[in-house]
């Protein structure tokens, strides 16, 4: 989307306004473009759906969940799934050591995870972006102190740092997103800062300063939508890390607390009867994998569909 | 190359004092009193919070603690458990061995698997070996790691009863560990069967851990790969006659391993992150169980001398892959 604007400013300002003219809407252009070069990769168009269908399910939960996710019935013990011997239909995929209906716990789960990957990649990337794009802009020592603290950050393994930052905070899903959305803007600072480097030597940006633009018009309205494709393809690739690491987190006792149905914390709670009740185990997992697996493929469709250098071979 | 070695270093040494900063910041300047803290619900009486108090130093201004915390560190002094009471260096360098052998097997199994199946996915582009392969490593990145291995305890630990559950060697045999690595050890020991049992208890293990460095080591070298198969000198050597084994192994592929050599050692700091959840599900005894560990008993000198330690290492491990870099990239030194 990035690379039409960008063609006009190599091009020289204003090249292009005859043509823009001539066309309906270059927005809508645009969009078509994209979708043309997204939808070439089948695997993201599969993987978008599904996550479409996970929205929808964290949506209607309510009203898809059979059982309230933290309800028990004692007269329901570790009841395997339907198909399995001693299956009943009341239960479709068993239930867990309390007797709470899992079919229902996963589609509530859905809602967490979704929750967990939207809020701490919207943290990550205002925070990412606007400390990326000061840095890029102004260089200077105001530079040197940001970058050696992003050096710093990314030092750490990730999930360590996460780890021991919730520890410190508290446990918590909360505090999980705010020490998930810490270790992941360093990537976002890093690549706005690059482009926002790239771009400012460009005639587009000098003639908008020319024209008398100020830093901050200059930095959001005239540079930030011009490196737009690489950071959200980052942005993809960081829900899904998000959500993998609030699960680690839960998995550990330290992200999402019991009863919560989080998919992570399930595990947790499932991990004793690893060797006696397969099914608590199993799908809490495979729902991870399956949100995560769908959102890296539309992560690739995006690069696909988002870098002009990947377009052309 | 000497000069370019000396940069780097110039570079690691503030960020070594920011993350020394930052791991003490953590336990002393956010909210709460980390002895309170470290207490937990029980309480803690008058005498024994004095006692605490002047043991760790904590009644002194803070920049005078840091100085000596920072002083201590370069000594080699990272402090002591509350916990053990042992120095927190001596746990580190007990248990390090321990990681370190589950992440090279873990990275071995990555570079020999994932290299050969990322080089014959571009050689066959869009075949069927290509779109399994490439489906497989989608599949392993997007794996979330500690289900990965339960799912394998279940399948060979329970159904099969191949592997075991947990530890690093069956408790039937003993013997001295002059390397701390129990697949050297064990056959020093010469003692029947302690060989394989080293090994069955690190398979599992080894395999989960490899799981993400494979999955993007594979994606990594199939797209190096592709891109210098491009390249107009390849098309030469290809129009020279030569054969297609030698144009692929020859001229593409030392070029196509630059990007990926790069790419091996940042998985250095996903092995380390992965090592926590590995160790902790199959019981191992390295450090990332001990890190785990530690923040469950609020060993906060553990924590924090733990967490500078981890970062240390993987800093040099990161520096090594800058100089191996520069050997084999004769551009990145000029720069």
């Amino acid at each position: 989307m990035s690379h039409v604007e960008a063609d006009e400013a190599r091009e020289g300002i204003g090249a292009g306004i005859e043509d823009r003219k001539a066309k309906v809407s270059p927005r809508r252009q645009m969009l078509k473009e994209f979708w043309y070069y997204f939808s070439e990769n089948k695997g993201a168009v599969v993987g978008l759906y599904v996550f479409i269908a996970i929205i929808l399910i964290a949506i209607f939960a309510p009203v898809l969940a059979p059982y309230d996710a933290t309800a028990q019935n004692r007269g329901a013990l570790l009841v395997p799934p339907v198909w399995a011997d001693n299956g009943s239909w009341a239960y479709i995929l068993g239930t867990d050591a309390v007797g709470r209906d899992m079919l229902s716990r996963l589609i509530y789960g859905a809602r967490y995870s979704l929750t967990i990957g939207l809020v701490v990649v919207t943290l990550a990337v205002t925070v990412g972006i606007s400390v990326g794009l000061i840095a890029g802009y102004v260089r200077g020592w105001v530079d040197i102190v940001i970058m050696r603290l992003m050096d710093i950050i990314l030092a750490f393994p990730s999930l360590l740092l996460a780890l021991v930052l919730v520890a410190v905070l508290g446990p918590g899903l909360l505090n999980a997103m705010i020490a998930i959305a810490l270790v992941l803007q360093p990537h976002f600072v890093r690549l706005t800062r690059a482009s926002v480097m790239a771009e400012k030597q460009r005639e587009y940006v000098t003639a908008a300063r020319v024209v008398g633009a100020s830093p901050l018009r200059l930095m959001v309205v005239t540079i930030l939508p011009n490196c737009l494709g690489p950071l959200i393809v980052q942005a993809t690739l960081s829900f899904s890390s998000a959500i993998l690491d609030a699960a680690a987190l839960g998995f550990l006792g330290l992200g999402a607390q019991p009863p919560t149905p989080e998919w992570g914390t399930m595990l947790a709670d499932a991990q004793e009867f690893v060797l006696r009740a397969w099914w608590v185990v199993t799908f809490p997992g495979l729902a991870i994998l399956i949100t995560v697996l769908a959102i890296n493929l539309v992560g690739d469709g995006l690069r696909d569909a988002l870098d002009p250098k990947m377009k052309r071979s | 190359m000497l000069r370019f070695i000396l940069s780097r270093i110039g570079v690691l040494v503030p960020t070594f004092v920011g993350v020394a900063i930052v791991a003490f910041a953590f336990i002393r300047l956010l909210p709460g009193d980390p002895i309170i803290l470290m207490s937990g619900e029980r309480g803690i009486s008058e005498e024994r919070y004095a006692q605490l108090q002047a043991m760790l130093g904590y009644d002194r201004p803070l920049p005078v603690q840091f100085w000596d915390y920072l002083t201590g560190l370069l000594q080699g002094d990272f402090g002591n458990s509350i916990v053990t009471n042992r120095p927190v260096l001596e746990e580190f360098m007990t248990l390090f061995p321990a990681t370190i052998e589950l992440s090279l097997v873990a990275i071995t199994l990555a570079v020999l698997i994932g290299i050969p199946a990322g080089i014959l996915a571009a050689i066959k582009r869009g075949s069927w070996f290509d779109q399994v392969t490439m489906g497989a490593a989608l599949t392993g990145y997007s794996m979330p790691i500690f289900w990965w291995g339960l799912l394998l305890i279940i399948f060979f630990s329970g159904y099969l009863q191949w592997t075991p559950v947990s530890g690093r060697m069956s408790l039937m045999f003993y013997f001295d560990q002059p390397t701390g690595f129990m697949l050297i050890d064990s056959l020093l020991s010469g003692q029947e069967g302690a060989f394989k049992s080293a090994v069955s208890h690190l398979i599992l293990p080894g395999v989960v851990l490899a799981t993400i460095p494979l999955a993007v080591i594979a994606r990594q070298t199939r797209s190096a790969m592709l891109e210098v198969l491009g390249e107009d000198y390849v098309r030469t050597a290809r129009a020279k006659g030569l054969s297609a084994f030698r144009v692929v192994s020859v001229h593409a592929l030392r070029n196509a391993l630059i990007p990926v050599v790069t790419t091996i050692g940042l998985q250095i700091g996903v092995l380390m992150a992965g090592a926590i959840l590995t160790e902790t599900i199959f019981s191992w005894p390295g450090i990332g169980k001990w890190m785990v560990d530690s923040v469950y008993r609020r060993d906060y000198p553990v924590v924090q001398g733990g967490l500078i330690l981890i970062a240390l290492v993987v800093m040099i491990v990161n520096l090594i892959v800058d100089v191996l870099y520069g050997l084999i990239n004769p551009r990145v030194r000029t720069r």
